[in-house]
């Protein structure tokens, strides 16, 4: 089980094991769920009130489903730590953030300077994607 | 023979390995026998070549031939600017790719 | 034209130091090739036959004169003094270093121009009419709606590791001059019944391995929910595109495996839920955009006659140009296809003077068309013999615009990494044989596309002749096409039979048309003869 490396939260990190989308539903007392990227995130709504953690796993960097999953949770409501686990690598790790992950714990320790860059490179956002940031055509249209 | 090719990781030329090192010329091209995964994977960990693989090849008159008509055309430059590859000076070396 | 503000450059910027870094951890050793891949595609970035490929974003195929001079001199300084303009109306070079990326990218920058999303499995470069804004049949022009496209999809997170390639299109007319039913998505602005303007939404077309004409998903998507729509289709297709087999990947097999009713049910679903999510830009960032796409001041009360007394040039008038919607203006269309050239190569001169020609004839502007030509959009007719002689004398004169010399060719095995045969000396070989064999004009429009492998870069499938390079046990083969059309009466191409050598399907192609010389009726082009007699004559011509 690989270390978070990046946290963005104040609270205090979940220690529960995440169980399978399978098992959660059986385990009425579960606070942590680990998606792969074939398992439906919206199936986790209506128990967003117990969910404490949710990891999301990217087995390989290239499949992008993991930032689907991560903005449907986002957008129905869910506000604990929504964690990225597995192939997360240096130049991911800022749409991972845009797409609502806010922590990150990488199968490969990643060099620190170049993830503080990573996270810090981009300016501004075209998109509204409720991270918070606002998009350009906001700020352009802000008066 | 058994031929190691690859790109140099830099400039992104075409090479060969040559026995020693890497080379533009397909001429040069070493019989590298069962070798080539392993001088592979110490020439892509040295970051001297990018996606190497090794072919089929033979010895015609001399001259190192790629088995397949993909190689040779990397051995010698696009064949619709002859003046751009490897052999500017010959109106047919076109031919000896197909 | 758009002009990028201080948001745009900023972004375009970031991009650079974000590749230049990238780049740097991959010579250092902290990104293996398999790693910076992906990255490097998303930059345009391909490792090909003989060297590293650039391929530069010409959005919506739309160029200023300090753009394009900027490509010329890219030609010159990093490449080896050409350039390739491509069938998806962007630029690319053949001969470039890993390490002379960044600063191009750097380049580029400065005058507002980028490699962003030109190749990798995400949301490419968006197409558009090569004669927008120019000529009279479209009911709004489409590029401020690709532009409004272009900042939605540059860099976006959700949909950077998407299962495939993803290609949108955008026109605002009956004719489609864009293909745009062979996209991924194709947006067409349309009017409903109350006169209001939206879009139409065609979804799952495309070429390549399995090609298919898109379905219309949508009739009428209106112009505040346009990017929230989008994102529909994309996050449908993100999840549950196929990722087990990239042949299956694109989101064609997803709309067909699906139904196209499914398709539709889960995205307007999808749909429902985004509207409440404040996604889309306000109609003021659209209105912003289009007051960038305004007339240039077209001059009032210009001669409409054209002095016709020299016969070339008559010749390239007739060929070349096209009606404009301004009295006293025509749009001229420079074709890259000389007879026995490269078509859409041009030298860095070439690239210059074209850029020099736009700024003296066409206020500042050209375009890049999908057919790999260059378009002047806004010539007064007064001076299209001065155009034309200038253009003439740097051996780009060449009058055969839509015609079986104006041919469409990928890069093919001359410089492509994944084909199977060379496409570029075939197309050498036909337009010398049209030419000597003076055919050509009476012929007629002729659309002659050819792509070195099943791919589809060629466009072969839409070609109303088509030509696909295979491998023949190591040989170079190429199968026939007919009857393909990319225009609003899009169609497919029929394969005839047996695949031919590369003087085979020369000999195959004149013999077609031959036929189609014999056969015609009234005005008929090859395409209506064709479908009106069907395949079986032609096999017989061909094969017989
Ligand atoms: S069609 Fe095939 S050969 Fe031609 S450019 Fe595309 S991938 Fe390369």
């Amino acid at each position: 089980m690989a270390d978070v490396q990046f946290r963005f939260r104040d609270d205090e990190p979940v220690a529960d094991p995440a169980v399978t989308v399978d098992a959660f539903g059986d385990q009425t007392n579960a606070s942590a769920v680990r998606l792969e990227p074939g398992d439906d995130a919206a199936a986790l709504i209506p128990h967003l009130e117990r969910l404490r953690l949710v990891e999301v796993n990217f087995p390989v960097w290239t499949d992008g489903r993991g930032y689907s999953a991560a903005r449907t949770l986002r957008e129905a409501g869910y506000t604990g730590e929504l964690r990225a686990v597995g192939d997360v690598l240096i130049d991911q790790l800022n749409q991972m953030r845009r797409c609502g992950f806010d922590s990150f714990a990488p199968s490969h320790e990643l060099d620190a300077d170049d993830a503080a860059a990573a996270f810090a490179r981009w300016p501004h956002v075209y998109q509204a994607t409720g991270d918070g940031r606002p998009a350009i055509w906001a700020l352009r249209h802000a008066q | 023979m058994k031929i190691l090719t690859g790109n140099d990781l830099r400039s992104g030329a075409v090479v060969w390995w040559d026995g020693s090192g890497w080379s533009l010329h397909v001429a040069q091209a070493a019989d590298v026998g069962h070798d080539g995964d392993v001088i592979a994977a110490r020439e892509v960990a040295a970051r001297a070549v990018v996606s190497p693989y090794v072919i089929d090849g033979e010895k015609v008159d001399g001259e190192v031939r790629p088995a397949h008509i993909k190689d040779r055309i990397r051995a010698l430059g696009p064949t619709v600017r002859l003046d751009l590859s490897l052999k500017p000076a010959d109106p047919a070396a076109g031919d000896w790719v197909i | 034209m758009y002009k990028y503000d201080s948001y745009d450059q900023a972004m375009v910027d970031a991009r650079v130091a974000e590749f230049r870094d990238q780049t740097r951890r991959r010579l250092e050793g902290h990104l293996t090739e398999d790693q910076f891949r992906p990255l490097r595609l998303m930059n345009g970035l391909y490792l090909q036959l003989h060297a590293y490929m650039l391929r530069v974003a010409v959005p919506y195929g739309t160029l200023s004169s300090a753009q394009m001079r900027m490509l010329g001199d890219i030609a010159d300084k990093y490449d080896r003094g050409y350039g390739h303009f491509t069938t998806r109306q962007n630029i690319q070079y053949n001969w470039i270093k890993l390490e002379d990326a960044p600063d191009i990218l750097a380049d580029l920058a400065t005058v507002e121009m980028h490699a962003i999303q030109t190749s990798g499995n995400c949301i490419r470069n968006i197409s558009s009419d090569q004669y927008a804004g120019a000529v009279a049949d479209e009911i709004v022009d489409p590029r401020p709606y690709a532009e409004l496209l272009r900042q939605w999809s540059s860099f976006h997170p959700e949909f950077l590791a998407l299962p495939r390639k993803f290609k949108i299109a955008v026109i605002a007319s009956e004719t489609d001059r864009a293909a745009m039913r062979l996209h991924d998505i194709g947006i067409k602005l349309v009017r409903n019944a109350a006169g209001e303007l939206g879009a139409a939404f065609y979804v799952g077309g495309g070429m390549g391995r399995t090609p298919m004409i898109a379905p219309l998903i949508r009739e009428f998507v209106p112009l505040d929910q346009l990017i929230t729509y989008s994102e529909a289709c994309l996050r449908v297709y993100n999840r549950h595109g196929r990722r087990d087999n990239k042949y299956k990947a694109r989101i064609k097999i997803l709309v067909h495996e699906l139904g196209k009713e499914e398709y539709t049910r889960q995205v307007e679903a999808e749909f429902a839920h985004l509207l409440n999510q404040d996604i889309e830009p306000p109609l003021a960032e659209l209105a912003r955009i289009k007051a960038q796409f305004v007339d240039p001041p077209f001059a009032a009360g210009l001669p409409d006659a054209v002095d016709r007394s020299d016969p070339d040039f008559a010749l390239w008038v007739d060929r070349n140009t096209l009606a404009h919607k301004a009295p006293g203006y025509a749009v001229a269309v420079v074709s890259l296809k000389p007879v026995g050239g490269i078509p859409g190569d041009a030298t860095a001169d070439q690239i210059r003077l074209m850029a020099d020609l736009a700024r003296e004839y066409s206020f500042d502007e050209l375009r890049v068309t999908h057919a790999q030509n260059i378009v002047f959009p806004h010539v007064r007719k007064a001076d299209l013999h001065a155009l034309w002689s200038k253009l003439e004398a740097a051996g780009l004169g060449t009058p055969n615009l839509d015609q079986i010399g104006d041919i469409i060719a990928c890069p093919g095995l001359d410089y492509c990494s994944l084909a199977n045969a060379r496409s570029i000396p075939v197309a050498q070989k036909i337009s010398e044989r049209f030419a000597a064999n003076g055919k050509q004009d009476a012929i007629g429009e002729l659309k002659l596309k050819i792509s070195g492998c099943i791919n589809a870069c060629g466009h072969h499938h839409a070609g109303h002749i088509g030509i696909l390079g295979v491998d023949r046990k190591g040989t170079e083969n190429y199968q026939l096409l007919l009857g393909g059309s990319e225009g609003a009466d899009c169609s497919l191409g029929t394969i005839t039979g047996p695949g031919f050598s590369e003087d085979g399907v020369v000999d195959a192609i004149e013999k077609a048309t031959d036929l189609y010389l014999e056969q015609r009726q009234d005005g008929e082009r090859f395409l209506d003869t064709f479908r009106r007699i069907g395949m079986a004559p032609f096999k017989d011509k061909i094969y017989g």
